[in-house]
């Protein structure tokens, strides 16, 4: 039991029962969905920026403790941040859950996460959220569709 | 075959396995996983494979491989011989009337692929029907879909109960239009273990001349499969989840309608006569198996027949009866875990939710206390949406899993509540 509370720290197990940001944005400027093929889990992903700064931002779906604490752990670390350190984030808290690397100072809560990194088919599931903002970000870059 | 020592002893009437010796049978389990005993619990996705079976494979790379129907050479002859002793195998398993309608494939859904794309391709058109139900694997699912795409027929679903039964008012319903083509069906849900009135299903279909197709994948290995009791036109199933290895399946299908067919894929193999003008099919099974097979793969499942058979199937069912009992009722027993799947009929494995904590989560805790179990949407995602639930976790048993282990997994989700209170 003591190396799964590694991975189930009190802060995951927290953020899994009671997850902050857990609501639908109503007008968000950027929104995305994260599916995780291999066990159906869907994370959607709502973002306001203004001015280039993450103004608010908001999660939904169903997922495991793992992906639902980390989406959670994720909507507070880039609340109010630039969206430019989206990808610094996302390249050090990567970095943390796949490899033995030190925790990098700047991640903050994010590193309780780092103990995923001794569960290799859980990393998907620490990493679905991120991927969902990032994808949601990709989005501006193209055309608008109008409906 | 050399004489094998019994693995079961008769007492009283009952034929008991005896369990130690034929867990020492399988190498694999012996280890320790996170420093606890292995206990093995995801056989609905694929069983362990007995020294039998491990080393069947090894003698033929070892002393007599080489390639089948073309050699005159001894090792030619002698493979030819182990394969084909295979065919024969299989045929007597499922009692069908002839080795021709014995066709050794990659696995189920490959069986599946052939018909959908064989007879389906070649029968089946615009505006006709193909019934499968809700609870199907994806490999019954997907080939039909691409069918349907291709001729613009349409893909007619079963719905169950809450239980996880079949609504076979529903399935008459559907067969009585008169547009239906083909019933394909699942044997046993991989997803909930129900298993499907199929007897009473075909001779539904049979009565209005529809032809049926059964996914056995979970069947054979634990049940008595006779395909001229059942009257089925296909049966489709898999070498690995009966003990024998990966990558080697089995399509049964009824003779005249597989010598009707047009062949699956060419090749080498399945060709009497080749000119660039005209090629003559071999005959049947040949016609559908291009290319060189998986021939120690076929092997390996002759000898994996051979184990079984020894055991003596009715014997292994009690047995996985027992397991399937035990657990259920100490899994009930665990406030918040709920059992998806509860038909009458069903066969030794349980699909399982706690509330408030996710299947991936339970998966990984129990990997920790060394027990393997499935986590996820079972490759049957309309099961998971018909239930509303993004996946589940299950526990399936095979001959060689213990009440112990039982009781290892119950005592093991208790950790997980714990951890997650």
């Amino acid at each position: 039991m003591n190396d799964l509370r590694d991975l189930y720290q009190e802060v995951i197990l927290d953020h899994n029962k009671q997850p902050r940001n857990f609501r639908i944005l109503p007008q968000p400027t950027h929104h995305a969905d994260g599916v995780n093929p291999l066990c159906g889990d869907r994370i959607s992903v709502f973002l306001d920026i203004e001015d280039d700064i993450i103004q608010d931002i908001s999660f939904q779906g169903a997922g495991c403790a793992i992906s639902s604490a980390s989406a959670s752990l994720m909507t507070e670390a880039l609340k109010g941040k630039p969206v430019d350190e989206v990808e610094h984030l996302f390249e050090a808290f990567h970095t943390v859950v796949t490899t033995n690397a030190e925790c990098p100072k700047g991640l903050g809560k994010l590193s309780v996460l780092a103990g995923v990194r001794n569960y290799p088919s859980r990393v998907k599931c620490a990493t679905l959220a991120w991927h969902a903002v990032r994808a949601a970000l990709e989005h501006e870059k193209q055309p608008v569709a109008t409906e | 075959m050399s004489a094998l020592p019994p693995l079961t002893t008769a007492s009283a009437g009952n034929t008991k396995l005896d369990l130690t010796r034929i867990r020492a049978e399988f190498p694999i389990l012996r280890q320790r996983i996170h420093g606890k005993p292995l206990v093995y619990l995801d056989n609905a996705a694929s069983v362990q494979k007995p020294n039998a079976v491990i080393d069947a494979i090894s003698d033929c790379y070892r002393n007599y491989y080489a390639n089948i129907h073309r050699g005159v050479h001894l090792l030619s002859e002698r493979s030819t011989i182990a394969y084909e002793g295979t065919r024969e195998k299989v045929r007597a398993l499922l009692n069908a009337a002839s080795i021709r309608e014995i066709i050794f494939t990659r696995g189920t859904t490959e069986s599946i692929n052939l018909v959908a794309s064989s007879f389906g391709g070649s029968t089946i058109k615009i505006g006709d029907e193909i019934v499968i139900t809700g609870m199907e694997h994806h490999s019954n699912i997907v080939p039909w879909q691409l069918l349907c795409e291709r001729t613009g027929a349409v893909l007619k679903v079963v719905p169950f109960s809450d239980a996880g039964e079949l609504i076979l008012e529903e399935y008459q319903r559907l067969l009585n239009s008169g547009r239906v083509k083909l019933a394909a069906f699942v044997h046993i849900s991989n997803a909930l273990g129900t298993i499907n009135p199929v007897n009473t299903m075909i001779d539904l279909a049979r009565a209005r001349g529809i032809p049926t197709l059964i996914d056995g994948a979970q069947a054979v290995a634990h049940l008595t499969v006779d395909v001229r009791a059942l009257n089925c036109d296909f049966y489709a199933f898999s070498g690995h989840k009966l003990y024998g290895p990966s990558g080697v399946g089995v399509l049964y299908g009824k003779q005249a309608l597989l010598e009707a067919m047009p062949p699956y894929q060419g090749g080498g193999d399945m060709i009497s006569v080749v000119t660039f003008e005209k090629t003559e099919y071999a005959d049947l099974p040949n016609k559908f198996e291009a290319g060189t097979p998986n021939i120690a793969g076929v092997i390996g499942l002759g000898a994996a027949l051979d184990w079984l058979n020894h055991l003596g199937l009715d014997a292994v069912a009690a047995h996985e009866q027992q397991l399937l009992e035990d657990a259920t009722a100490q899994l009930l027993a665990i406030p918040g875990l709920s059992i998806m799947g509860t038909a009458r009929d069903k066969t030794a494995l349980v699909a399982f939710t706690l509330h408030g904590i996710h299947p991936h989560d339970i998966g990984t805790i129990l990997d920790r206390e060394g027990i393997a179990i499935r986590a996820g949407h079972h490759c049957a995602q309309p099961v998971m949406q018909r239930y509303g639930v993004p996946a589940t976790a299950r526990a399936s048993f095979a001959v060689y899993n213990t009440r112990d282990e039982v009781e290892a997994l119950v005592k093991s989700i208790w950790k997980v509540k714990e951890l997650f209170a």
